[in-house]
């Protein structure tokens, strides 16, 4: 069948490598040793590869073919430990807080599980932020739970204001029983990484009224902005000391499936809980230890969280792939705003951190009548975009935005050729769009 | 979008997550103790603040999560670890090790993986491997199409959610090719974490109704306790239906009838379970008994659930695995056209025993068509099931064949896990049947035994007074005596009166011995202690 493009492109989700990005050369090479031993006996693989892939498989009972255990091999679990102590620069972690998961979508739905209470009235409530994937997906609507939308900033860097969440809440409490928050920091797809003030306000705020907070890092390893950084939300409640840091009940998310590793597909991913209370914590361990965890997926993230030191062989070059990965997202990013900032009605907010970008549509109001006919203008503009180019985004109101304003989301972790790629067929698609609805 | 606007509207009102019961599997704990590690920790962060009450406690918490009897994890295998660490730290014992003779781990208890497998596997992880002369050319061609079917050449890709279309074609060929020719198509098949996964998926999709009209899901007793979880987690009925004893635990549909039409009272049956070749049971059923389960099931109105994950594990002379696809089919137009079955198998048995990878899938077959439609917009909201394990399914549906490299060595590799099985499970039949007070049923397949023990009427007096299942006493003073972990029949389900355990034949053959001597010694002992 005849059409104007070769290929379908797809970054309307964050799949690194399905859009170019390579994975990182020593977290497969030792999973390869894992799967095929005769590896680690042969000189065809770097010292530090077999020598890793031979304590991991001495930790995991001799093959990969073995259930794990179900909380995460206990290596697994030491390494996610010390990793989190390092990272938040000696404020503790206990190996016996932590749960491995399939990655963040199921770490969420695990304590999703833990929360809601069939279909006793009122439901329990989690304050979603919006625009996030999280909003309105399977995970949250099956789970039982109700969505309550609070609404990022989308004129200030999509940031999160204290006073929205109270409004937020104080909605919320007329048709449930609110009780957690779930943040998403650095932000996806807004690209938002959140200051320690506002971190600050946001525990202070669950802690006066009485939430659990659920904070999604899964994108803490890239940031993209100008001096940003990434701090834990762990480690500002540990900082600001009592009565927060004993008090504030924290699962922190994280996983190999985002950040240089990009390895979704392998299913490795951790939580953590703090302060909760110990009996919900072993019922906890009751509910994942039905789980069996792929151990491909938990190789994965123990490399991750366990990086290569100076002086070991693959270290450089582990290096080099991490940076190129750095300088390719940077550049993508640049390039998009070059690109965007030459076409009239798109504009978009800094991006910071995470996979995306999340430009907003100033559509005509032809465009916005004539969809109206039939679907939201921002389908409306995304699925014309498909058919006429093949290049696949995500609309906002998918991510929960309400009528009025329009988004698209496009992934940005590709490899510098694809993006090019995007930014020719989504520039010329939106030149005329505009003309054709002016 | 427009899926999840429509799941939203509740054409499927789902009451709890589908991520979690994904994984369901109820057998393999090694929960560690949790260490205080006091050092790391101030009393506080381990207690809490006292002074304030938590957002999430016992009582605001999911309470289904507290009420679910997670059957075969508890206090067996809890033991179990506590002793393997009191043995670390230098504790005497009447044994050095503790074997987990408990869960059907081919791998942690010494099987070999086939070489084949992990050759492709190990390509395409680090593809760069192609370039190596060391591994077989008919190994790169296998990783090379895998990783044509991956975005980006990568199996860190997330793939489609019904799984990676090529692989899914390669499981249509060669159900095709077990079942003589019958056909298969590829959008039939659902690729999952395990088979595990996509049985539960099944069943969310089944369970509706209130009260009476409450879905009722038919298992059989003993049953691999998957399903009892599952059923409670999800708030269906379960139906149970025995298997005979007596029979080598075969399947009468007399039983099924009556059943059937008890459950009629209170519940809308909907679906009949069968696990073949059975766990914990491990018979193989025949295929006319396969006949008559299709017929009561077209007769009834029910959709046939079949669990075929061990369907290479067949030992027993004169025994053949049918499919219950192949059954139908021959069984001509007016049931192949109109009985709804789905089939599961997985690749953490048979002969590969990859549990770790967490490969599996269901073919569904005469699913109506919107139905399906459902489970497939079901499965395409939540992430694909792990690459590898999909990768892994390819490599079992794809093996090497007559005059390629690694034809000669596959088949050895293959039919020497097997023969070995086979010889575990006839050694241990004949074992079990030489200890008195025990009846052993032929391991005709799978890999587990379930024989009847004799526990004396003092000793069930006993565990009653402590409120323990008298298998389970007898479980536990076993394990506290010899280190041998068994799971006890109470919790796959046995008829009243009578008691059992399940036992893997997966050690290797010595060690298998030393179990089957040290099960007798203590049998004999336990005997005159309660006499």
């Amino acid at each position: 069948m005849k059409k104007p493009y070769n290929e379908v492109i797809d970054v309307s989700r964050d799949n690194p490598h399905a859009t170019g990005m390579k994975p990182m050369s020593f977290v497969r090479q030792v999973i390869a040793s894992c799967i095929y031993p005769e590896l680690i006996d042969s000189d065809k693989m770097p010292l530090d590869v077999r020598k890793r892939a031979k304590t991991l498989l001495e930790c995991i009972g001799g093959s990969v073919g073995c259930y794990s255990d179900t909380i995460g091999i206990p290596i697994m679990r030491d390494s996610v430990s010390d990793f989190l102590t390092r990272r938040d620069e000696g404020v503790p972690s206990a190996s016996g807080k932590i749960f491995i998961t399939h990655g963040s979508d199921h770490g969420f739905g695990l304590l999703l599980t833990m929360l809601v209470r069939g279909d006793r009235s009122p439901l329990v409530g989690v304050l979603t932020p919006v625009p996030s994937q999280d909003f309105g997906n399977a995970t949250l609507v099956a789970s039982g739970a109700t969505a309550v939308p609070y609404y990022l900033d989308g004129q200030q860097g999509w940031r999160l204001h204290t006073e929205e969440l109270q409004r937020a809440l104080r909605s919320a409490r007329e048709v449930c029983d609110p009780i957690a928050l779930y943040v998403i920091n650095p932000g996806d797809p807004t690209g938002h990484v959140q200051s320690r003030e506002s971190m600050e306000e946001i525990i202070r705020f669950v802690y006066e009224e009485k939430l659990l907070l659920f904070a999604n890092e899964d994108h803490q390893d890239i940031l993209i902005g100008e001096g940003c950084m990434f701090i834990s939300y762990k480690k500002v409640l540990a900082e600001m000391g009592s009565p927060f840091s004993d008090a504030v009940e924290l699962a922190s998310i994280h996983s190999a499936s985002k950040g240089f590793m990009g390895e979704g597909g392998l299913h490795g991913g951790y939580l953590e809980l703090v302060n909760f209370d110990p009996s919900v914590q072993i019922e906890f361990d009751r509910l994942i230890s039905l789980l069996v965890l792929p151990i491909i997926g938990q190789l994965a993230l123990e490399v991750m969280l366990n990086p290569l030191q100076p002086g070991e062989p693959s270290y450089e070059h582990y290096q080099e792939e991490i940076q190129h990965i750095r300088e390719t997202l940077v550049h993508n990013v640049t390039r998009a705003f070059e690109v965007l900032d030459s076409l009239p009605g798109i504009s978009c907010e800094p991006i910071n951190g995470g996979a995306s970008m999340f430009p907003r549509l100033h559509l005509p109001h032809t465009a916005i009548h004539q969809a109206k006919e039939e679907q939201l203008p921002d389908f409306f503009y995304c699925s014309r975009l498909l058919e006429q180019t093949g290049l696949c985004v995500c609309p906002g109101s998918d991510l929960g935005l309400p009528e009025g304003t329009y988004h698209i989301r496009l992934c940005i972790m590709t490899s510098v050729d694809t993006m090019e790629e995007v930014l020719r067929r989504l520039g010329k698609f939106h030149k005329q769009f505009m003309k054709d609805f002016s | 979008s427009h899926v999840l606007r429509w799941i939203v509207k509740g054409s499927l009102a789902l009451p709890i997550p589908i991520s979690l019961y994904l994984y369901i599997l109820c057998y393999t704990i090694s929960l560690q103790q949790r260490g205080t590690s006091a050092a790391n920790m101030s009393q506080k962060e381990v207690n809490g603040s006292s002074h304030r009450g938590k957002v999430l406690t016992l009582e605001t918490m999911n309470q289904n999560v507290r009420q679910v009897e997670y059957a075969v994890r508890g206090p067996m295998v809890l033991r179990a670890v506590q002793i393997e660490e009191e043995l670390k730290k230098g504790v005497k014992k009447p044994f050095t090790e503790v074997i987990k003779a408990n869960v059907g781990d081919a791998h942690a208890m010494g099987q070999k993986p086939i070489t084949f497998i992990r050759q492709v596997l190990a390509l395409c992880a680090y593809p760069a491997l192609l370039e190596d002369d060391k591994f077989p050319e008919d190994a790169k061609l296998r990783a090379r199409r895998i990783l044509d079917g991956c975005g980006g050449q990568s199996i860190g890709a997330y793939s489609a959610s019904q799984g990676i279309e090529c692989i899914r074609k390669d499981v249509a060929s060669y159900i095709e090719k077990r079942d003589g020719g019958i056909p298969s198509n590829h959008e039939n098949i659902y690729l999952s974490t395990g088979a595990s996964d996509a049985i539960v998926t099944m069943l969310k999709l089944l369970i509706c109704g209130e009260g009476r009209t409450r879905t009722g899901v038919m298992i059989s007793i003993p049953q691999y306790p998957l399903y009892s979880a599952a059923l409670t987690e999800l708030q269906g009925v379960q139906i149970n239906y025995y298997l005979d004893e007596d029979k080598c635990w075969g399947l009468d549909v007399g039983e099924l009838r009556r059943s059937l039409t008890a459950a009629r009272e209170h519940c809308n049956p909907r679906a009949l379970c069968i696990i073949n070749p059975g766990n914990p049971t491990g018979q193989v059923q025949s295929r006319q008994c396969i006949e008559d389960v299709i017929r009561f099931a077209k007769e009834e109105g029910l959709l046939l659930m079949a669990d075929e994950v061990y369907q290479d594990n067949v030992y027993a002379e004169g025994c053949v695995f049918h499919s219950f696809k192949k059954v139908l089919f021959e069984m001509g137009p007016e049931f192949s056209s109109v009985v709804e079955l789905v089939s599961f198998h997985s690749t953490s048995k048979c002969y590969m025993g990859e549990c770790g990878f967490r490969g599996g899938y269901m073919e569904v077959v005469n699913l109506d068509p919107e139905v399906k439609a459902q489970l497939t917009k079901l499965v395409s909201v939540r992430l694909c099931s792990p690459v590898s394990g999909q990768a892994l399914m390819d490599v079992v549906v794809n093996p090497p064949q007559p005059g390629e490299p690694s034809y000669a060595t596959f088949t050895k590799e293959r039919a020497a896990v097997l023969a070995d099985l086979a010889e575990k499970a006839k050694l241990t039949e004949e074992s079990f049947n030489n200890v008195p007070g025990f009846h052993c049923n032929p391991v005709q397949g799978a890999m587990y035994t379930f024989p009847r023990i004799t526990i004396p009427q003092k000793a069930i007096d006993q565990a009653k007074a402590a409120g323990q299942a008298p298998d389970q006493m007898y479980c536990m003073k076993l394990l506290e005596t010899t280190g041998i972990c068994l799971v006890p029949g109470s919790g796959f389900g046995q008829r009243e009166g009578t008691f059992h355990f399940r036992m893997t034949i997966l050690p290797p053959k010595e060690k298998l011995k030393y179990v089957l001597e040290k099960i007798a010694e203590f049998n004999a002992q336990f005997l005159q202690d309660y006499s």
